[in-house]
């Protein structure tokens, strides 16, 4: 048992939010076509608010601060944020892509003591990259970034979200990772847009390329373990909770919104009305989250995946209920394992197709994840 | 033997879980979490303390611990957080020192 793990069995024990996805724009220099946010400002806190809103985290205990956008250095108070963070002792994680790291702000970085920072990099060829950027030069902007924030003596993290478009270039930025001494991770899921948007799934991977990814042992390690057959869930997993959003950790948006988790929009309060603590303690809706065990889920319940499944509630959420199966994953552990879900084995019963249900077949989540248990992090493939 | 002076390093992050401490190395991301005793010498690593000082005052004072094993152990616990660069040792006292900030870690106690 890890350390980490105990940190969190405690923390969960004792209801405490170790770790946060804090959003402080959602503006952005690129214009990434599987981007699930709007970029305009609607009316982002102000530095004041931040900073006060940090140090009601760090009274409530919070831990773990990973700082994200939209693009990061796009807000001017960007430093001045994370010095106070710091300042507080958060664990600083930054997720950026880089395109205005240089130097002199890679120096910044490192002297605040940011712990890592994540980088967004779409294909090791400048011509893919660039295109679901719609940014020219931002390839290489984005190396010189990584390039001058290893010089530093700094952990970066290259996130590779795959794509039908960039898939078969995933090999290439794993390369281009090591040669920049950068750990690499790949995200095969999609998210919808946070307006609703569903058409930005079409631009997912297919089921053969999700099932290669799976093989690859250069991904996975063990394939023939990690494809394995799923063993006969015990009462400890029927009886557990399905991830760590709204338990130990949840998202504040740049407008003050907290969420169970970035990848689960489920309004919970407003930090500009309501004290963080309030919200956590109180919320109608965190608490409804928190009551979930693997025992109540509809259909997923009665699954052989129930407890190996990457469910991510927060898609099942977006696909219309929180305690339902999120289809996305259905795919993933049947392209995993060859195993067909509960729910995909309804549907057929019902004459549906999968595929054309109300939810996308496969989902990008976002790459940015502050949870370090099983949401859209665990769906991130280490390598 | 000289004296031994201690201070938290800027490159950490702390913060308080259930009575214990948890800290992480920023550089090395190493990770620790403290018991109630190492808590305490972390917390009063601040460079103006002797090591000595802080067994006596803050060890032997608030637990049920002999002079002996407490000096001993707080060697070792002081040494091994040095290794990973979470404390600075000195051999005098630093005044100011350059802990990231004065505030204490917060958290839910």
């Amino acid at each position: 048992m890890s350390l980490m793990y105990e940190m969190n069995q405690k923390a969960l024990k004792l209801g405490v939010p170790l770790s946060v996805h804090l959003d402080v724009t959602y503006r952005c220099n690129e214009r990434c076509v599987h981007c699930y946010l709007d970029h305009d400002d609607h009316g982002e806190m102000t530095t004041a608010e931040i900073k006060d809103i940090l140090t009601q985290l760090s009274e409530a205990g919070v831990f773990l601060l990973t700082i994200s956008g939209g693009e990061v250095m796009m807000r001017r108070d960007l430093f001045e944020i994370i010095e106070f963070a710091r300042g507080l002792l958060f664990n600083v994680k930054l997720k950026t892509n880089g395109v205005m790291i240089r130097d002199a702000e890679a120096k910044r970085i490192r002297e605040l003591g940011v712990e890592q920072v994540q980088i967004s990099v779409y294909s090791h060829r400048a011509e893919v990259h660039d295109r679901i950027t719609k940014l020219p030069g931002s390839l290489r902007r984005t190396i010189e970034a990584i390039r001058f924030l290893r010089s530093q003596g700094l952990k970066v993290t290259i996130a590779n979200v795959l794509m039908s478009e960039n898939f078969s270039d995933y090999k290439g930025v794993m390369a281009l990772a090591k040669e920049l001494d950068a750990t690499f991770t790949v995200d095969p899921t999609i998210t919808p847009k946070i307006d609703g948007d569903r058409s930005i799934l079409s631009l997912n991977v297919g089921d053969s390329n999700l099932k290669q990814v799976f093989r690859d042992p250069a991904l996975v390690g063990d394939v023939d373990k990690f494809c394995a057959p799923p063993p006969v869930p015990g009462e400890d997993v029927m009886e557990g909770y399905p991830c760590s959003a709204g338990h130990t950790g949840c998202y504040i948006s740049p407008y003050g919104d907290v969420y169970p988790c970035v990848a689960f929009p489920l309004p919970s309060g407003n930090l500009r009305r309501r004290k963080f603590l309030d919200i956590w303690r109180n919320s109608a809706e965190l608490k409804e989250v928190r009551s979930i065990r693997a025992k109540d889920l509809t259909t997923c319940s009665s699954c052989t995946h129930v407890g190996t499944c990457t469910r991510c509630p927060g898609l099942a959420y977006m696909e219309g209920n929180m305690r339902g199966p999120s289809t996305a994953d259905c795919q993933k552990s049947f392209q995993r394992t060859g195993l067909p879900s509960a729910n995909m084995l309804k549907r057929a019963e019902a004459g549906l197709d999968l595929r054309r249900s109300a939810g996308p077949l496969i989902q990008i989540q976002t790459m940015a994840s502050p949870m370090p248990t099983f949401t859209a992090e665990e769906n991130l493939l280490s390598a | 033997m000289s004296e031994k002076y201690i201070r938290r390093s800027s490159q950490i992050a702390a913060r308080m879980l259930g009575g214990e401490m948890m800290i992480m190395s920023v550089k090395d991301s190493t990770f620790f979490m403290l018991d109630p005793v190492a808590t305490a010498i972390w917390q009063a690593a601040d460079g103006s303390s002797s090591l000595s000082q802080i067994v006596t005052e803050k060890i032997c004072a608030e637990f049920d611990v002999s002079p002996e094993i407490a000096a001993q152990d707080a060697e070792e616990f002081v040494q091994e957080l040095a290794e990973h660069g979470i404390l600075l040792i000195s051999d005098h006292p630093v005044i100011n020192s350059a802990v990231v900030n004065s505030t204490q870690p917060r958290g839910m106690q």
